[in-house]
């Protein structure tokens, strides 16, 4: 009934490319952009932005990082906390030595940065796939980890490692309020989502998922190898490195090497396959509902089983849940959060009659 | 002793193509169950029985509950569903049994001996001697038994497999039970060695690089691999940790191995892959 796609011709090329051709669609995603820009700053509190949007927002932005990889190019990482780190301490390290660079322009350098980094790791992809992959990138990892932890120019010698972030201005104006930040983040994420978007859609979106599909396959008919696997490393990096700089400058403020841990790439991507592998509207409902996770799961377990539980039990649990939902996901729907809400769409489309 | 936890991960790999992200979960789940149990008063064959059979248990439950819905998925979704199952283990080890450290001793001294002025820990001597044992075991398995017989045919082709009627279920839970008891003894040794600890599911992520260097199909390879990461990180340690600032066993074992990637990408004794269209 109301989302019917009947009556609405495409007239010209450019009708057809639109990124969301049905009229309902860009209604409802120009609704969202204006809740998510006037209405929440406006009547949101203080604890639903800063601890709950500006991780989701963020979150998902490394998500879509790793998504941008592992689910259009199919080039499994577990180096995206790795990258993050990296984008981190480059932007800490631009308004430390270089406080003339504006933060918007710093966060775009750290991302380059990052991307850079990438590209190095990325390079065994040329030669190998899979499992064999997977380690290369966890050797980033480790080894970003290791040399943001001892060599002291990146944390500016500080003792413990800790690096605190600089107050963030732009253009003489200090973002220092909850709405502020929320702001400031999510336009970033909204500018990069949409310019993912329109990536998958381009030229090197179609060459990555060719890659993914079959790479001998895609060799064969032309497609650079090398250009393409080291585009998809360096964007996904970028994405991860400007949330990881984001992450420091406007959520956790301080933070040392460790809080980018192995764990934190795993959540990320536990946060892929909950959303949906290859595709961009699953980066945003996979980390919400990771970011969600912990805040209902005591809610719940506490509704089951009142004060019986030990309260160290917790985190176990809180564990135990993440991985079971990753197998339960992979069995139920391997396309994630990402395709019930197609499969929804479908339904809406002859919704109320069904015929 | 990297070698132990490198073997497991080649089993299950050789038998069924899925590469076990949860070996290092099983590790640390086997050795938590065998202290907690002992703990509880159960004397040390019964702790060891007992653990074992869990390990079983649990090889047919992962067999039941994730393995056979995801037949003829994609390797990259199983290898998903074993690092999803290594957090269900992880949580589920110290749900149940707690994460406090656990001491673990074995009753094996662990005097050093001199050999020619050489350093030599009767325990080390021990665990290489139980992982040769292993080895011997497993390779013997695979090579002359029906079920090893079967096991080499589903890690080849899981269809052409089932339609010559060989019992894909079966065969995986061997698989993954075989892998549990290795585990068990990996978790042992270790355990005894550095605590009963969440950190032995970290340590043994060590055994990816292991496999890399070794060969991801080749039981050999495995203990060649255990042997280079283990004599190689203690040496990158002693020699250049100095002048690069210290802690660098932590990713030597990765670096060396991507190197190593770059150059003979299926490893040492690995077999050689040719993709086709």
């Amino acid at each position: 009934m109301l989302y019917r796609e009947a009556g609405q011709f495409k007239t010209s090329y450019r009708a057809d490319q639109r990124i969301f051709p049905i009229l309902q669609d860009r209604v409802g995603v120009g609704a969202l952009l204006l809740v998510a820009f006037v209405a929440v700053p406006l009547w949101g509190n203080a604890y639903l932005l800063s601890a709950l949007l500006i991780p989701w927002l963020i979150l998902s932005l490394a998500t879509l990082g790793l998504n941008l990889l592992t689910g259009y190019a199919g080039q499994f990482s577990l180096g995206t906390a790795g990258f993050m780190a990296v984008g981190a301490f480059a932007a800490y390290g631009f308004q430390l030595r270089a406080p003339a660079i504006p933060l918007v322009v710093a966060f775009v350098l750290s991302g380059v940065c990052a991307a850079a980094v990438g590209m190095v790791f990325g390079l065994p992809s040329l030669r190998i796939k899979g499992m064999y992959l997977a380690v290369a990138t966890l050797a980033s990892q480790f080894f970003i980890e290791w040399l943001l932890t001892r060599v002291g120019w990146f944390t500016n010698n500080s003792s413990s490692g800790v690096i605190n972030a600089q107050p963030m201005v732009i253009a003489g104006l200090a973002i220092n309020t909850p709405p502020r930040r929320y702001l400031l983040v999510l336009c970033i994420v909204a500018t990069l989502a949409l310019a993912a978007k329109n990536m998958v859609r381009s030229r090197a979106g179609r060459a990555w998922m060719a890659v993914r599909d079959m790479d001998v396959a895609a060799e064969v008919i032309g497609i650079p190898m090398l250009r393409t696997k080291l585009s998809a490393f360096a964007v996904s990096s970028f994405y991860c490195g400007v949330a990881g700089a984001l992450w420091v400058f406007a959520y956790v403020g301080s933070v040392e090497p460790q809080a980018f841990d192995l764990t934190r790439s795993f959540q990320v991507l536990t946060m892929v396959i909950i959303g949906g592998l290859g595709s961009v509207l699953g980066s945003f409902l996979g980390a919400g509902f990771i970011v969600l996770l912990p805040l209902f799961l005591p809610v719940v377990l506490h509704a089951v089983f009142g004060n019986a539980l030990r309260p160290g039990l917790l985190p176990n649990i809180e564990q135990f849940t993440f991985g079971a939902l990753i197998i339960f996901f992979l069995i139920v729907e391997p396309l994630g959060l990402a395709r019930l809400w197609q499969v929804t769409k479908e339904k809406l489309r002859l919704w109320p009659f069904p015929h | 002793m990297y070698s132990l936890v490198a073997l497991g991960f080649v089993l299950i790999f050789k038998a069924s193509g899925v590469f076990n992200f949860a070996q290092g979960a099983m590790v640390l789940f086997a050795a938590l169950t065998f202290v907690s149990l002992e703990e509880h008063g159960l004397p040390r064959w019964g702790a060891l029985l007992a653990t074992l059979a869990i390990m079983l248990g649990l090889a047919l439950v992962i067999e039941r509950v994730v393995l056979r819905p995801l037949v003829n998925q994609p390797a990259i979704s199983l290898l998903m569903a074993t690092i999803g199952l290594t957090f269900c283990l992880e949580g589920l080890a110290q749900g149940v049994w707690g994460s406090v450290v656990k001491g673990l001793d074995l009753g094996i001294p662990d005097v050093p001996f001199d050999v020619k002025g050489i350093l030599i820990s009767q325990f080390d001597l021990f665990a290489a001697a139980i992982a040769g044992f292993l080895v011997t075991v497993l390779a013997l398995f695979f090579q002359y038994t029906r079920v090893g017989r079967a096991l080499r045919a589903v890690a080849d082709d899981h269809q052409a497999a089932l339609s010559l009627g060989i019992p894909l279920q079966t065969v995986w839970a061997v698989v993954w039970a075989a892998a549990g008891a290795v585990a068990l003894v990996a978790g042992l040794l270790w355990g005894s060695r550095l605590g009963v600890q969440f950190a032995l599911s970290v340590i043994t992520l060590k055994a990816l690089p292991v496999l890399i260097l070794g060969g991801f199909t080749s039981i050999a390879g495995a203990i060649v691999g255990g042997l280079l990461v283990g004599a190689s990180e203690k040496l990158a340690e002693v020699y250049l940790g100095p002048v690069l600032g210290g802690g660098i066993e932590n990713w030597f074992p990765y670096v060396l191995a991507l190197l190593f990637l770059l150059v003979r990408p299926e490893g040492l004794f690995g077999e050689k892959h040719i993709d086709r269209v």
